[in-house]
């Protein structure tokens, strides 16, 4: 059974309709990642599976139950971490309470004060950090704060909305680096990243979206060959 | 027209980041000192004794300032009901005073300190459960809905909680029993009161037990991370419809207190005191930094302060006035207030 799956899902701003029988499954233990130009619907995707909109019609399953009427704070506890899109680090709590928070759905003390070393392992910076309010952290710090802060609830599936947005080239790889330790760690990955051909070589599948609708989908490296993908988001 | 409009954003500019803290807080000090430190020259006795009175005004202010803050904070609603929320506990405690056998001279004894602290615990559960009601009545429904209806229906809860009052408990002033006893100290030519020492501690107290809450504790911080950003706090796991109705069960809660020691203090309030009381303690929560809880703390001491001085040396007929003038000016000129959000959002 795949990890999470999505089945003809409808999601409406208001009257307008942002997604389109969008369908996809995620099986466990992959990296997928989702590509299409600005407004094509991969912030509104994950934004429908960890339930901060609704789908007005279709499925989102996690193992087989149905999720899409959760409300996001029911959605982490079974296992889906999310880091939006803009980062949305608490400005004005420190590193450490943003970690803390992170793990808010959790009641297990010391395994918390764990993740919270294995986060500080991940990401260097962020324990020299920790004392620091959030606001005052750069884009990059914060971007790691943000995954950081997802990974703390201990997800099983973990959303990443453009984690290498507006960030220098050396801290892009070194964010990529992590998607794949922790995806070696267990955690099954849905990134959205706006370097398409980035996002190719760290994923195991893809899904191309436009103007709402799945027009593509296929492994990474078929996605990464085709002249389509090439032309219109590889710059090739 | 323009150029106003440019010279006020000039000013703002001007009065934002440290240096305009800096200016800010110069301006209130230089304003104080020309208008105060001849008459505290004249007769240091008398001025000292001023500050005693506003201090214990100030501390009740500053009990209401937290719930208007507090609320404004995380759903950005200025909660106008407020007030009247002050007053009914001031009114819920009166018949339980009386159901414990408390009466007007009854002798001060550890006993009634129990009972006082007891009757205060009931009645900070009873009133913030009647906040919460309100809220998931009248206010949760309206949360996605343009800013000025919850405005207009927090208006209309005022209302509603003036008219219960009224009806139950009329149109008069109504006696709160003086339990505490009428001691007062000599100190410096001015006099303390027992009485002003137990109002400045107890509020006092309970603003730093807020403050242990709300930085320490997982709910505290929930409810400042539901403050910041309410979406990013749901996908933490925060369930933000409890950690709202918490913000008003303790609002409530803490202005009840307040209500509470107001009767100790005071001995009398009408129905629709809490109104005016509650817009001074607005006015305490803007002073300070709307949503910024020792800001409030600050505030409503300022506001009782110069509540104080503008009673004792200039016209009690014109205190609101001065108190509102300070409501403006600090809308027009700083709009964060004293200790606002200073941390840019990026």
């Amino acid at each position: 059974m795949a990890l999470l799956e999505l089945q003809g899902v409808d999601t409406y701003y208001g009257r307008v309709q942002a997604l389109h029988q969008v369908s996809m499954t995620i099986d466990e233990g992959e990296i997928v990642t989702l590509i299409g130009s600005n407004g094509a619907g991969k912030t509104t995707t994950l934004r429908t599976i960890s339930g901060l909109t609704h789908p007005a019609k279709g499925h989102v399953r996690l193992r087989g139950k149905e999720i899409s009427w959760l409300p996001p704070d029911r959605i982490v506890t079974l296992g889906i971490g999310h880091a939006p899109e803009g980062r949305r680090i608490f400005h004005r709590m420190t590193v450490r309470d943003n970690l803390f928070l992170g793990a808010y759905s959790r009641n297990d003390g010391p395994a918390i004060h764990a993740d919270q070393e294995r986060v500080f392992e991940l990401f260097p910076r962020l324990r020299e950090r920790r004392q620091q309010i959030g606001g005052t952290l750069s884009g990059g710090e914060q971007q790691m704060l943000a995954i950081g802060r997802a990974m703390m609830s201990r997800p099983k599936l973990l959303l990443l909305d453009e984690p290498s947005l507006g960030l220098a080239p050396i801290l892009v790889d070194t964010i990529f680096q992590v998607i794949r330790d922790i995806n070696k760690q267990g955690t099954t990955i849905l990134l959205i990243e706006q370097n398409a051909a980035k996002a190719l070589q760290v994923a195991n599948r893809g899904y191309v979206l436009e103007t709402g609708r799945v027009v593509k989908e296929g492994t990474a490296k078929a996605l990464l060959e085709s002249p389509d993908v090439q032309r219109a988001y590889l710059g090739i | 027209m323009a150029t106003l409009a440019a010279a006020l954003k000039g000013t703002r500019t001007a009065l934002s980041g440290t240096l305009g803290t800096q200016l800010f807080l110069g301006g209130i000090a230089l304003a104080l000192a020309v208008l105060l430190l001849p008459k505290a020259i004249d007769d240091p006795g008398f001025f000292l004794q001023i500050v005693i009175y506003g201090t214990a005004d100030g501390a009740i202010f500053a009990l209401i300032a937290l719930g208007y803050t507090m609320v404004y904070g995380i759903i950005e609603l200025i909660n106008f009901a407020h007030g009247d929320i002050f007053t009914l506990g001031y009114f819920l405690a009166i018949p339980l005073i009386g159901a414990f056998g408390l009466t007007e001279g009854s002798p001060v004894s550890i006993g009634m300190v129990v009972v006082l602290l007891v009757v205060t615990a009931i009645v900070m559960v009873i009133d913030g459960g009647i906040n919460v009601v309100i809220e998931r009545v009248a206010y949760r429904p309206l949360r996605s809905a343009p800013r000025l209806a919850i405005l207009i229906t927090a208006v209309g809860v005022s209302f509603i909680l003036e008219g219960v009052m009224y009806v139950w408990q009329g149109a008069n002033n109504v006696h709160f029993p003086d339990l505490l006893p009428d001691t007062r100290i000599p100190l410096f030519g001015a006099s303390l009161g027992v009485k002003d020492v137990i109002v400045i501690a107890s509020a006092l107290v309970l603003v730093v037990l807020l403050n242990v809450f709300i930085n320490g504790s997982k709910l505290g911080k929930a409810m400042r991370a539901t403050a910041q950003d309410r979406e990013a706090a749901q996908l933490m796991g925060i369930n933000i419809n409890r950690t709202i109705a918490a913000t008003f069960f303790i609002g409530a809660a803490l202005a009840a207190a307040g209500g509470i020691i107001f009767g100790l203090y005071f001995n009398n309030i009408r129905f629709d005191e809490g109104f005016v009381a509650g817009l001074f303690a607005f006015t305490a929560a803007v002073f300070g930094g709307i949503g910024n809880i020792q800001g409030a703390a600050l505030g409503g001491l300022f506001i009782g302060l110069v509540q104080a001085f503008s009673n004792a040396y200039f016209q009690a007929a014109l205190t609101d006035v001065w108190i509102f003038a300070i409501l403006i000016l600090v809308l027009v000129f700083r709009p964060t207030g004293l200790l606002g959000m200073q941390v840019p959002e990026k």
